[in-house]
């Protein structure tokens, strides 16, 4: 007995779009979220009881503001914080919420779990006082904290500019910026760029922020090393190529700073598609492992849909009309609506989706996994956190015989730890791909449950020994 | 050190929790993360394996690089709200 029509698990811009297109067509739809508000990463709520001054003049915290009025005022249930942690065939979703333990059932689901960030390893990248980009702006966005008040931010992608900006913004000093790409890579994005002059001029405005404050721009550099100092980090970076491989012959600077935020683009979250055996395909260019989709988000499983980031990188406002198809898709799977009424209320949606699209798809190539950085990982370098793996011991399982993702985790612990892989597979991956000459071939993690680590007693309850109800024996 | 920005945003009053025995101030509704950081504080934990000092890394809730133990239970601190009175112990390993 199903709880719902559908149940939408993400409140990014794509969830929630997918939930409001479901229930404008009469749909009984549930949105879960992790976090206390709809909104994902872009459009992240500050946190309850903050009041912010700037919303007017924030145009992604105006986008969430709008957003999140809409999900209220419409039907859609919601479940805000509330952890999926497990997603069974048919749907069944288990979650932990506040309260507690909570499930629901639907005969349709939308996945839209948004990305996680790459960072691609370095000496003394675990080092407390590095974290990621797109943490970073989490800080920044959500928090409204700088993430140290001397901080280098370094790697590829929109979000360099986008945090140093918004560092200066908030009144910090940026030792420097580290960039992968040089200066001219972002123009041969130039005809994407024409279609979105909005993202287009929202980068520039970064850029020129940056200039004004004198901060350094390294163009083709890396982040070659990390170490603690009296006064916080040192940083050692390195001239590279094209290709991101660090230049052996030449000395890059030493900055000094008391923070780093590094990041090397997005990977889609697959967890959930992976779990319910949905058709996976590697696209390196638009971040990694996706679910296999047709044009309006349905999977390879029946009654599974996926819209986002989270099905690959395009950018918010896509991800908004990705979400929106997918919701008509799910109401039309129901019979809600008919053929012809799905047809015609689908088309403005694609044709958006057609235009506004394409920047998004340049900006993700630009932000796609570079193998020359995998390559130059010291083999002493920790590349999964969790367990302390190394890349030698990764590189010795390889020789012993490991010839994908699982067997390596299998036989190193990569990929083991409470991250589940998260952080590391990405590396992993392209470590074995080097090896056994195949990038698909080397494979992706096996999805297990629960998706994220929940204390044992929050399922179970907390019960003593003498509470078991222990049968009579039957009589012999 | 993280430093809280304070002309855009207006933030509900400090309230004390309590870090290893020590009371901190921290602003009810910003994440447990950003007290510890605010804080001064940046170790969160010592990596099972090799012991290395860790702290938050993805903020998001991915990596558990942050987890410390909150009233008794273990969770990332980047995920958890500040509320008054909150226990926080920091330099976990696994089991412990």
């Amino acid at each position: 007995m199903a709880d719902v029509d559908l149940i939408v698990i993400g409140a990014g811009p794509a969830g929630a779009s997918a939930a409001l297109a479901a229930d404008e067509c009469g749909l009984d739809t549930l949105l879960i979220d992790e976090n206390q508000a709809a909104g994902g990463q872009v459009y992240r709520a500050t946190p309850e009881g903050f009041e912010t001054r700037a919303v007017a003049r924030d145009p992604d915290k105006k986008t969430g503001e709008v957003l999140r009025e809409r999900i209220g005022a419409s039907r859609v249930r919601t479940a805000f914080r509330h952890q999926v942690w497990s997603v069974g065939p048919g749907f069944r979703v288990d979650c932990v919420g506040p309260e507690g333990p909570a499930s629901w059932s639907a005969p349709q689901l939308v996945v839209a779990t948004g990305t996680t960030e790459r960072v691609i390893p370095f000496e003394g990248w675990t080092l407390p006082g590095v974290i990621g980009l797109a943490g970073a702006t989490i800080a920044l966005k959500s928090q409204h904290a700088l993430p140290g008040q001397r901080p280098i931010v370094a790697g590829c992608g929109p979000l360099l500019l986008a945090v140093a900006a918004g560092i200066l913004k908030a009144g910090g000093q940026v030792e420097a910026v580290v960039d992968l790409a040089g200066p001219g890579d972002w123009l041969r994005l130039w005809s994407a760029m024409l279609r979105r002059p909005d993202l287009a001029g929202r980068g520039a405005r970064w850029y020129a922020q940056v200039r004004a404050h004198g901060v350094p721009i390294l163009h083709r550099h890396t982040v070659r090393a990390v170490e603690t100092s009296a006064d916080g980090l040192r940083i050692r970076t390195a001239p590279v190529d094209r290709q991101g491989r660090i230049n052996p012959n030449a000395n890059g600077q030493d900055l000094q700073g008391d923070a780093l935020a590094i990041g090397h683009g997005l990977v889609p979250n697959t967890e959930i598609t992976r779990l319910l055996g949905a058709k996976h395909r590697y696209v390196a260019e638009a971040g990694g492992w996706l679910a296999e989709r047709d044009t309006f988000g349905r999977s390879s499983v029946p009654g599974l849909f996926v819209a986002g980031d989270g099905a690959g990188i395009t950018g918010a406002v896509p991800a908004a009309h990705e979400g929106w198809i997918a919701g008509l898709a799910a109401a039309q799977g129901m019979g809600a609506i008919d053929d012809a009424t799905f047809a015609g209320k689908t088309r403005a949606p694609r044709r958006a989706l057609r235009r506004t699209s394409p920047f998004g798809a340049a900006i993700a190539g630009l932000m796609a996994v570079r193998t020359a950085q995998v390559e130059d990982i010291p083999a002493d370098t920790i590349v999964c956190r969790c367990e302390d793996v190394t890349r030698g011991e990764i590189e010795q399982a390889i020789t012993s015989g490991a010839r994908e993702v699982n067997q390596l985790k299998a036989w190193t612990r990569c990929g083991m730890g409470p991250c589940q892989g998260r952080t590391c597979g990405e590396v992993a991956g392209a470590l074995v791909a080097r090896q056994v000459g195949d990038r698909t071939g080397a494979g992706l993690w096996t999805a297990r449950v629960p998706l994220r680590p929940i204390p044992v007693d929050t399922l179970t309850g907390h019960y003593d020994y003498q509470d078991i109800p222990i049968p009579r024996a039957a009589p012999l | 050190m993280w430093k809280r920005e304070t002309r855009e945003v207006r933030r509900p009053d400090f309230v004390e929790i309590f870090v290893d025995g020590r009371a901190i101030p921290a602003h009810p509704g910003e994440s447990v993360a950003t007290a510890l950081f605010s804080a001064g504080i940046s170790t969160f934990r010592y990596s099972p394996r090799g012991g290395f000092p860790r702290a938050a890394f993805c903020m998001m809730g991915s990596c558990q690089e942050c987890v410390v133990r909150i009233d008794g239970k273990r969770m990332p601190a980047c995920q958890a709200s500040v509320e008054a009175g909150l226990e926080i112990e920091t330099g976990g390993r696994p089991n412990g």
